[in-house]
């Protein structure tokens, strides 16, 4: 596949890194030529120094015949503005946007994107997963309103001891697997007793995800 | 009316001060506090500090109860994130962006929003005053 990376710092590099290595033909944009030389020094000739929200760089990049466009700069506004460009004037087939600001994920998707990376988002849940006993997100599910979620029933959670099909989970969102220490993981059914300590991993959307920590942790 | 200016400059200050004397309720957003200093001492309307593509800023602005949303910032990438936000976010009824760059303007009038392209303005303009109203279409042709 032909890809293009519009940025060319750490997460650019190392997607170009990685991505060169499993056979795809790659360019990588890049608006900082201390930068760029850089890249052409570790990767070989992948990198076309200037602006890639630029419609004549992405021109210039071969944009018309790109498999994938992923926009990984540091702006969001760099990396809508490329993404929205790639869709609409060059209709790469898919595009794949970096999001900084995690409170512009709602902009993002309300705009169709749906494939996006947030590193922001995926560092603080991976701190809440440590720190607390609660509800941690694990990933979205591809371009679906859901997410993977991660509890721990605590040991006087207001679940343990009960049955799955007891349990008040909202409407929209489906037990998916138990992991017990030293036990096999359990797909579990109505019948499945939680205990304390279960690791439970969840399907929902993110409104509800709230109501299903209360309900399985009883942290509100 | 109350519109919203995202945008200090010698462009958006004139704008605000003329509707703010017309009588419009004005709010300017700034990234730089420095700029108000363009506004005069009459202006009556608010001044925000603060990113104008942000879903919160805007929000601060009054964004989802004005009229009129005019992205006029400097930066094109700003000025297209900042409609969009305005207008499918905030559901302003009217945005209006500022894209210096024909190509991206063509783009942006596909996803269907409001755009100014001052350099095809200049350019039509630039071309009249140089070659008269009827010499110039005959040079664009």
């Amino acid at each position: 596949m032909y890809i293009i990376i519009v940025g060319g710092g750490k997460v650019g590099r190392g997607a170009a890194r990685d991505l060169i290595q499993m056979g795809h033909e790659l360019c990588v944009v890049e608006r900082d030529a201390d930068t760029a030389w850089s890249l052409n020094n570790e990767l070989g000739e992948v990198a076309l120094l200037g602006d890639g929200a630029e419609i004549h760089v992405q021109r210039a990049a071969g944009m018309n015949r790109a498999d994938v466009v992923v926009a990984c700069t540091g702006r969001d506004q760099v990396n809508l503005a490329v993404a929205q460009t790639a869709q609409t004037r060059f209709n790469v087939p898919k595009v794949i946007a970096r999001i900084n600001d995690p409170r512009n994920e709602r902009i993002f998707r309300t705009l169709g994107f749906h494939y996006t990376i947030s590193a922001t988002t995926a560092i603080v849940s991976a701190i809440e997963q440590e720190v607390s006993a609660g509800l941690s997100r694990l990933t979205q599910l591809r371009s679906s309103a859901f997410v993977l979620a991660e509890m721990v029933i605590p040991p006087l959670g207001p679940a343990v001891g009960c049955q799955v099909g007891d349990v008040q989970v909202p409407s929209l969102a489906v037990l998916a697997l138990i992991v017990r220490d030293d036990d096999e993981p359990v797909i579990p059914g109505p019948n499945t007793i939680i205990q304390a300590g279960d690791i439970v991993i969840a399907v929902t959307e993110p409104q509800h995800e709230s109501g299903l920590r209360a309900a399985l942790t009883g942290d509100a | 009316m109350r519109v919203v200016i995202m945008g200090c400059g010698r462009l958006g200050s004139t704008l605000a001060q003329e509707l703010d004397r017309e009588g419009h309720q004005v709010t300017v957003i700034d990234i730089d506090s420095a700029a108000f200093n363009w506004l005069n001492e009459d202006f009556r309307g608010s001044t925000i500090v603060g990113a104008g593509e942000d879903i919160e800023v805007q929000h601060a602005a009054g964004v989802p109860r004005a009229e009129v949303f005019l992205a006029l910032a400097n930066g094109d990438n700003r000025n297209a994130m900042a409609v969009q936000v305005a207008k499918h976010i905030h559901n302003a009824p009217r945005v209006v962006a500022r894209i210096y760059d024909q190509e991206r303007a063509e783009v942006y009038r596909q996803l269907g929003i409001n755009v100014v392209n001052p350099t095809t303005i200049l350019d039509q303009m630039v071309r009249e005053a140089a070659f008269g109203a009827d010499e110039s279409n005959q040079t664009t042709a």
